[in-house]
């Protein structure tokens, strides 16, 4: 029988197998940010141990850093990274610090260098690590005693998940992006529907993507409950590599390409579950909820939590519009908003800067809008392209790189009781802010919601 | 880590689903870092309301929490078990758990189990009747017990194994130092390194 893409990742990374033990994996790269790997450096000074491959191992500086110019003004923030800085000079690692060329978030920069490449093993104490599955990698986030084990001994213990089909068929609509699918994916399969499986997202919507798209989708495979959501690679992958910092070149090139066209599920490889769904019949997405599973399409209304025949799914539907602020019937494109945010490892490349650049061009802002390029090098290219001109023509705060308003560790935050349209990954309750109310959405509806004050999409304009 | 043979102690009832490790530590708290003193952001907005259960004095001093499905979903950040063992929690149970955090939990020595979400609202209303009845978490006999309720549940025996033991990952994995080795000298000319 065939093997998923997933299975041919997996088995190439096997150390060691033994009966009734977990398989020890290898992994090929580890990414490091300052907020989960303190107590992982601690634990290796405690034990006497070292970095057995600081050469696999990058870190950067990006959940605590601060988007405008200037040092960390927060104690505690700066303590954590100037942390960061004592432990890569400490073992070796290479450090990209703020106000770095290669500083950005973790998940935007190694892609950017070229560092993560098809077939590899990927992991980072972070959840959205799963982005660069879009590569046909095998990418997962781990906690900060994994952290510790990879640093030590550059593999991990694991148990292989089942393996899922996301199969997404016909053509996305025009104006619907990666982010509404993968809303609407997690909206069908549900928060807990991905738990124990590596997703595999196929199909020709899938491929149509491009590699910020697909990094977009695998980014919040773990929304759904699964720690690793994969795309197989192609032409799309190889066009994205070639030529970047880190990528083979020469003979190598070659070499690699045709090993990476062998990561392809078989023709007759079985899947543990298979989901469907239709790409040809979505709209723009938004969540109305505290999940990330709790949405649906911007035409729609809040649902009404006695729509749920589910008890449990019910009583967090209540749950939820109570902590929203939000009454069943409100038509979604009532919603009004205080705070727009463009950014994040889920929507904070290129291409969602220009998604978002388009539709404010000549526009101007009625709400606090933040922009955040997820890299410095990502504003270095939108600035060369002249969309902070754009930005700020239109009433918007174009800032500096970092994970920002995604989870507000830095001051980029919500106070309690405002409400934001983010291109972030996750609208859990205090997630922007401590009372923060969170809509997920895509680049372009953020734009639009941005111009109205209203949940909106640029069709609306 | 700590060894987890069998507990027995009180019991609190979470009736709430998709319980993400935001709300089990929220983002504020991440600046830290040390390991230490993670108990006061422990479920820290959810307890600014009185009404939260965990501020219930009924249930003080509790030692097992009885979440609704979906506990520990969302970020890795293995800091909400920190909170939650400092806190006094020796295990959790749900009818699911985020991956990461069930992980993360055994690394730790928190012991996540996965009970049917009937047994979990059975066990749930018994500690709602008698906030002051002893449930025991056996990892020896993989049970659950409370009063006449016996639910058995599952676990890998290699994981049991270690979290009886109290096991280090990293030691053992270093007794197979050679394997990685090995592995490595196979490994294709052209993956990249970051120097």
């Amino acid at each position: 029988m065939g093997r998923t893409l997933a299975e041919k990742v997996w088995e190439q990374h096997v150390v060691r197998r033994a009966e009734g033990e977990p398989d020890l994996l290898y992994i090929d790269l580890h990414l490091v940010h300052e907020v989960t790997s303190p107590q992982a450096f601690d634990g290796l000074r405690l034990s006497g141990r070292t970095v057995r491959r600081p050469d696999l191992t990058i870190a950067t500086e990006d959940h605590n850093v601060p988007t405008v110019l200037g040092p960390i003004a927060d104690v505690v923030s700066r303590t954590q990274v100037e942390t960061l800085r004592k432990n890569t000079a400490e073992f070796g690692i290479r450090l990209h610090p703020m106000g770095d060329a290669g500083q950005g978030v973790v998940h935007i920069i190694g892609p950017q260098f070229g560092l993560t490449q098809p077939g590899m093993t990927v992991v980072c104490g972070d959840s959205h690590t799963s982005t660069h599955g879009a590569f046909g990698a095998l990418a997962f986030g781990i906690g900060t005693s994994e952290v510790e084990h990879v640093l030590a001994t550059q593999t991990l213990p694991a148990y292989r998940p089942k393996t899922m089909a996301v199969e997404v068929k016909g053509a996305l609509p025009y104006g619907v992006t990666a982010k509404d699918l993968i809303l609407a994916i997690i909206a069908q399969i549900g928060t807990g529907g991905g738990q124990g499986y590596i997703v595999e997202y196929r199909g020709e919507a899938v491929r149509a993507l491009s590699m910020e798209g697909r990094m977009t989708v695998c980014n919040m495979s773990i929304e759904a409950g699964a720690r690793a959501g994969m795309i197989a690679p192609d032409e799309t992958t190889f066009e994205y590599l070639r030529g970047r910092p880190h990528a083979p070149s020469g003979a190598a090139w070659d070499e690699a390409v045709e090993y990476w066209k062998t990561l392809r599920t078989d023709d007759d490889a079985v899947f543990d579950k298979v989901v469907e769904i239709d790409a040809s019949t979505l709209t723009p997405f938004v969540t109305w909820g505290t999940n990330p599973g709790q949405g649906a399409p911007l035409g729609s209304a809040v649902p009404s939590p006695e729509q749920f025949a589910d008890p449990v799914e019910r009583a967090a539907a209540e749950r939820a519009l109570d902590y929203m602020g939000l009454s069943a019937g409100t038509r979604l494109r009532d919603i009004q908003v205080d705070t727009v945010f463009v950014g994040s490892c889920t929507n904070g490349r290129l291409e969602d800067l220009r998604a978002a650049a388009e539709v404010l061009r000549g526009r101007t802002v009625v709400t606090r809008t933040l922009i955040v390029p997820g890299s410095m090098q990502v504003k270095a290219d939108a600035e060369a392209e002249g969309l902070h001109e754009v930005f700020k023509a239109a009433g918007a705060e174009w800032r500096e790189a970092g994970c920002s308003m995604c989870l507000g560790m830095n001051p980029d935050t919500l106070k309690p009781g405002e409400r934001s349209a983010s291109t972030s990954n996750r609208n859990f309750e205090g997630r922007q802010g401590k009372g923060g109310r969170t809509h997920l959405v895509s680049p372009q509806v953020a734009a639009a919601t941005a111009v109205t004050g209203r949940l909106a999409a640029p069709a609306d304009l | 880590m700590d060894a987890f043979t069998t507990h027995t102690g009180r019991a609190v009832p979470l009736r709430r689903s998709n319980v993400d490790t935001d709300q089990i530590i929220p983002a504020v708290w991440l600046k830290q870092v040390s390991r230490t003193g993670f108990d006061k952001g422990l479920f820290s907005a959810w307890r600014e309301d009185p009404s939260f259960v965990l501020n219930d004095p009924a249930y003080a001093g509790a030692s097992v929490l009885i979440s609704g499905p979906d506990f520990g979903t969302g970020s890795s950040r293995e800091h909400a078990v920190w909170a939650l063992q400092q806190y006094g929690f020796r295990a959790v149970i749900s009818s699911r758990f985020g991956d990461i955090f069930r992980n993360n939990s055994t690394k730790m020595g928190l012991l996540p189990v996965v009970l049917p979400e009937a047994v979990v609202e059975d066990l749930q209303a018994k500690v709602e009747a008698d906030p002051a009845a002893e449930l025991t978490v056996d990892l020896v006999e993989k049970q659950v017990r409370l009063g006449d309720v016996v639910a058995p549940f599952e676990i890998d025996d290699y994981t049991r194994w270690r979290l009886m033991e109290g096991l280090d990952d990293i030691g053992l994995t270093l007794r197979h130092a050679e394997d990685i080795d090995q592995y490595e000298n196979g490994r294709q000319p052209w993956l990249p390194t970051t120097v």
